[in-house]
């Protein structure tokens, strides 16, 4: 029980000093530019947290992540179009290069705002459960989910830039204005988003902790690593695995909700192959089983490439490609199993234990 | 997930692990391993205030931060008023370059910021702006909008740049567009595009469709050619500009035999030149982007179909372009643009000249490349006039503003912001190069919403 | 009823295409379940080698029919080199390879434009291959381009020549033991390892190949291989893993499946479509047109 009280002191602990960096040190320190790059960081962190509920806990490579972010994202921007436009004015693109003279029927429910926000979430959610109940019911898994899922974002994306006069098309919906009455190009304004987006992080990280922790969690690991076992047991793995895959979708819907203020824009750009793909990678080169580490890496993925970037444009493509190779192919576990590996190295140390293997098995002890 | 045996635990225990390495280690979450040993026991303990302690925190501290921070509203008509600051300190002004220097895009822009570093050398090396040296800050976009969007606050808020030269993409374009306009800063976009847009803080060096799309339409009614097929990406640029193209067939007695659209990047056009051969068009208008005309023409002379029988005007392949796909593929082709490699004038002998001594003799010169050169040139002359690198200043000057630019003399516009520019439609030689064979004599006005067109009243 | 069967060549010409593209998938997906993304830079890497031979050998014919051996060993070598370099420490983590082998496509398509320039290039097609042939004349001629029936030949080429080099040679062999069941393998003295080594060679050679044949139709540029990447995964992971005959059927039935539905509406509606029924597909056979039988559980 001792073990337990200082695991849930040192969670607390841990939230408090994300949530003090987060609300106290980061807004201090950065200026309003830096502070509205970070706010998009943070919303990849939210897809990571998904990722790492699903891949790095259930084993499913999620590669169609943009999917749902894109769900969300046009969610929230269509109706900050709408509010944008006013009352009974189309949004702007589609005055230039739509035919229609009144809004479309799927547009018109999203003028409501209570009914874009909830959608922002369900939507994604409720698309993931219709895809998921089928693919898991098949036993789709591994390498073949991997590809379907990417085959889905590439769909999804090229359904988009070809519906022009209704989504913006490859260029999506820009210009976005004001989020719920607030004018965006005021810096008070970014900065309150950009605090709505980093609670909004917490409390996702909260929500995956308490499932990684529940009876549920358990049981998502080990479908994970072993299936037909956990079938075996009496349990059905297609919905446990169906249980993450939503779950995740729902945070990377609200990701890609907040996304949409924060940086004004969303478009078929972020939903496709390449962004699906850089949305695990944060993850993975973080740790995908650690939430710390996945949404760490994730951070820091971003801003590598931000700050690369910058620094070189014309060759950093070469690290980037670098940090990933290395971090994965080296670091299986990602940046976090390095911390890992340090505290065990020290713990054998002080026992003066034999045992220094790099990589101690989970169920080693069994 | 009811559970119907709790006898075979172990086995799983067992077999766990294998790959661990993704046994979580981190400062939250502890390793699972002894989670799974024991669920009963450990679930029961994790304590459930603890939970709600952390939500309701969390929660607290975002109702504070919310309310506290209550910023403009968007009916409010106080919208702050802060241009950009520009940095002028010193010696040198900053100038940024946004182009894609990977991902797709990369094909085309890279010439682009390669004519803009020349432009920008000559300038410094004959005494820079207002005796400033300009320091050009390169970003590259990567061919992904919110990229360019966020590069382009980077440029203007970090580097307080005076100005901003680049994009490509009429998706890029509108991803920066709002960042220009909200920090009231200066952007010279070099590349035709669909019309539609006059942002007071755009400089469009590029043709707009009455300079380029609409002046092709008229040479090949010239030459008799009535009924049309429509090839483009889909994009905006050629959806709106076959928009156009359809309300002036309408108008002017011609057919569009048929309208078709590959995604971005698409390579397979063989269905394509099929349904193009069985239209039997008298002529194709070609609206197709970057990599994709290189297939449709591969596709498009196998098919047997050639500039003898069924002509194809293009408005996106320029000299760099005919290099990449080859002129076996494209001899006797036309384009429609404002400048070639061949356009007659010492000011464009010196301009390839030069080109050709930074960036090697095999390297062509091109429209876009052209309009990004000029565009250096027309800051320049806008800034001095204005005796200021303030961009409300810079605009005021900007009416009138002349350059004896390698197309032939350009004029800037002040109410729309665009050029004066003189079309002219090409034909490309076995050689690579493209002859100009129609010219629009003197430069045409530009009219990016297409006021001065009847046909055009219902578009927009 | 040309243009039906105008559609149905078009199919399958798209399909050789897309055959060729996975064909060299087919035995590094296949084989070592390696989700290898850099493949399409092998491609890519195929296309540069016809690019660079064709500035020393003048004669367009001439240097493409060099190109093709050369690129198999360019690609080959390269993927031989990935193979020893990174992939051999991820064989327990089949979805660890994708991640990483996407590091290296991004860092192969950088040093291409860095080399070559990012614009496209050129390549000249010999004469005999610009053409095209009448197969029907009269008013609505059906024609068939020579570059597409070259591409379609060496296609079938290809096939027949990596399917009798696993059938009857003792590298095929050693091959099929190794896909079928690997500890087997290896206890029956085989080295997994070699063999691995040596599939990936011809793997990616395969893929150079392809290459080559892809500047008759397509771009030459740093972003070629992305392109075209997944639609050849798909192409195996409909087929069926490790299924050779699967990859050839699936390739001409997206083929013409691609062509008939970008006629009767949209290349992006098609494009869609196509994907959509590829995860409906999936469904129904979860593991592929072809699965291969073992007795593992997993």
């Amino acid at each position: 029980m001792n073990l337990l009280k200082g695991r849930s002191a040192r969670a607390a602990a841990g939230f408090a000093g994300a949530a003090a960096l987060l609300f106290a040190v980061a807004p201090l320190l950065l200026s309003d530019f830096r502070l509205g790059l970070l706010a998009k960081y943070l919303c990849t962190a939210m897809v990571a947290v998904g990722i790492c509920l699903a891949w790095g806990r259930g084993g499913l490579l999620t590669l169609g992540q943009g999917v749902f972010f894109g769900l969300g994202g046009y969610a929230m921007a269509m109706h900050l179009k709408i509010a944008d436009a006013g009352p009974g004015n189309l949004p702007d693109f589609m005055q230039l290069y739509g035919t229609a003279t009144e809004l479309p029927w799927w547009w018109q429910p999203f003028a409501n705002p209570l009914f874009a926000l909830a959608a922002t979430v369900l939507l994604p959610m409720a698309v993931a459960a219709i895809l998921g109940s089928f693919i898991f019911r098949r036993r789709v898994k591994g390498a073949y989910f991997a590809i379907l899922s990417q085959a889905l974002a590439a769909a999804f994306a090229i359904w988009l830039i070809g519906q022009q006069a209704t989504t913006g098309g490859t260029n999506g919906l820009t210009d976005i204005q004001g989020f719920f009455g607030y004018a965006l190009d005021d810096p008070v304004n970014q900065r309150m988003v950009y605090f709505v987006i980093a609670a909004a992080l917490l409390l996702l990280i909260a929500l995956a902790r308490q499932l990684v922790h529940s009876r549920y969690g358990e049981l998502l690991v080990a479908v994970r690593d072993s299936e037909e076992r956990v079938r075996f047991l009496g349990y059905n793995p297609a919905n446990v695995k169906l249980v993450a895959y939503v779950v995740a979708a729902g945070m990377a819907g609200l990701a890609g909700a907040l996304f949409v203020p924060a940086v004004g824009i969303i478009s078929p750009a972020m939903i496709g192959i390449v962004p699906s793909i850089e949305f695990v990678i944060g993850a993975a080169v973080g740790g995908r089983a650690s939430l710390v580490g996945a949404v760490l890496g994730a951070v820091g993925v971003a801003w590598a490439k931000t700050a690369l970037s910058e620094e070189f444009p014309a060759a950093w493509t070469y690290f980037q490609g670098l940090l990933f190779i290395v971090a994965l192919a080296f670091l299986p576990g990602g940046l976090a199993s390095l911390v890992g590996l340090v505290r065990r190295r020290m713990a054998s140390q002080a026992t003066d234990s034999e045992e220094t293997k790099p990589v101690v098995p989970v169920g080693e002890a069994a | 997930m009811d559970r119907t045996s709790g006898t075979s635990r172990y086995t799983i225990i067992g077999k766990l692990d294998a790959r661990a390495t993704t046994a979580p280690e981190g400062l939250l979450i502890p390793s699972h391993s002894v989670v799974l040993r024991d669920k009963g026991v450990l679930l029961s303990s994790v304590p459930s205030i603890h939970r709600r302690r952390f939500l309701a925190g969390t929660a607290a501290v975002t109702a504070v931060v919310a309310l506290s921070a209550c910023g403009a509203k968007t009916d409010s008509a106080s919208s702050s008023d802060k241009a950009a600051k520009i940095d002028v300190s010193g010696d040198t002004v900053k100038v940024g370059l946004l182009n894609s220097l990977s991902g797709t895009m990369a094909i085309s822009e890279v010439t682009v910021r390669n004519s803009l570093m020349l432009a920008i050398d000559e300038i410094n090396a004959s005494g820079g702006v207002l005796g400033k040296k300009v320091k050009p800050i390169s970003e590259d976009g990567a061919s992904d909008w919110p990229t360019f969007a966020e590069k382009a606050s980077k440029l203007i808020k970090e580097d307080a740049v005076a100005a901003t030269f680049g994009c490509w993409t009429s998706a890029s374009r509108k991803a920066v567009k709002p960042v220009f306009e909200k920090n009231k800063s200066l952007l010279f976009y070099p590349v035709q595009y669909e019309g539609l847009e006059e942002s007071p803080y755009i400089f469009y060096t590029g043709a707009t469709t009455n300079q380029q799309i609409i002046p092709g339409l008229d040479y090949l009614k010239s030459q008799g050619k009535k009924k049309l097929y429509l090839v483009g990406s889909d994009y905006v640029f050629p959806r709106t500009a076959n928009k156009e193209i359809r309300a002036y067939a309408k108008a002017n007695g011609m057919t569009i035999l048929g309208e078709d659209y590959a995604p971005l990047g698409s390579t397979e056009f063989s269905t394509i030149a099929n349904k193009v051969k069985a239209s039997k068009a008298d002529a194709v208008f070609n609206t197709l982007n970057g990599d994709s005309n290189v297939a449709f023409f591969k596709e498009y002379k196998s098919a047997g179909l050639t500039a003898k029988t069924m002509p194809v005007v293009s408005v996106s392949i320029a000299e760099e372009e005919v290099k990449s796909i080859g002129p076996q593929y494209l001899a006797d082709q036309l384009t429609a643009w404002n400048y070639y490699q061949t356009t007659e004038g010492a000011a464009n002998e010196k301009f390839v000249k030069a080109y050709k001594a930074k960036y090697g003799q095999d390297k062509p010169t091109s429209d876009p490349m052209e309009a990004a050169y000029t565009s250096v040139y027309l800051w320049k002359a806008m800034v001095e006039k204005a005796k200021s690198f303030d961009p409300e200043k810079v605009k005021a000057a900007s009416d009138g503003i002349t350059f004896d630019a390698p197309e032939g003399e350009v004029t800037v516009d002040g109410a729309s912001q665009h050029l004066y520019k003189t079309a002219r439609i090409g034909k490309i030689g076995s050689d690579g190069l493209i002859e100009e064979v129609w010219n629009s004599g003197k430069p045409i006005k530009p009219d990016p919403y297409l006021k001065g067109y009847d046909w055009a009243s219902g578009l927009s | 009823m040309t243009v039906i069967l105008g559609q149905t060549f078009t199919g399958i010409s798209i399909g050789a295409v897309l055959l060729l593209i996975a064909l060299g998938l087919s035995l590094t997906f296949g084989q070592m379940n390696v989700i290898n993304m850099a493949h399409g830079e092998f491609i890519m890497a195929g296309a540069y080698t016809t690019y660079v031979l064709q500035k020393s050998i003048t004669g367009a014919g001439i240097s493409l029919l060099v190109a093709l051996p050369v690129a198999f060993l360019v690609s080959g070598a390269l993927g031989a080199l990935l193979e020893w370099l990174l992939i051999r420490r991820l064989y327990l983590r089949p979805l660890d390879t994708l991640l990483v082998t996407w590091g290296v496509s991004l860092m192969l398509q950088q040093l291409a434009r860095d080399i070559f320039g990012a614009p496209n290039v050129q390549t000249r097609a010999p004469d005999w291959l610009t053409g095209n042939i009448t197969l029907i004349g009269g008013d609505d001629p059906l024609t068939v381009a020579n570059s597409r029936l070259f591409i379609l030949g060496l296609a079938v080429a290809a096939v027949v020549a990596l399917s009798l080099t696993l059938r009857l040679t003792p590298l095929g062999r050693r091959i099929r033991g190794v896909v079928q069941n690997r500890d087997l393998a290896e206890v029956s003295g085989i080295s997994t390892e070699r063999v691995d080594r040596t599939a990936f060679f011809l793997g990616s050679g395969l893929a150079g190949v392809a290459g080559v044949a892809l500047t008759l139709v397509g771009p030459i540029g740093p972003t070629m291989g992305t392109n075209v990447i997944i639609d050849a995964f798909l192409v195996i992971v409909v087929g069926g893993i490790g299924q050779l005959k699967g990859t050839v059927i699936v390739a001409f039935v997206l083929g013409v499946l691609q062509s008939v539905l970008e006629y009767s509406t949209t290349v992006s509606v098609a494009k869609v479509l196509v994907l959509v029924a590829i995860v409906a597909f999936l469904q129904w056979r979860p593991q592929g047109l072809y699965t291969l039988r073992t007795r593992s559980l997993v």
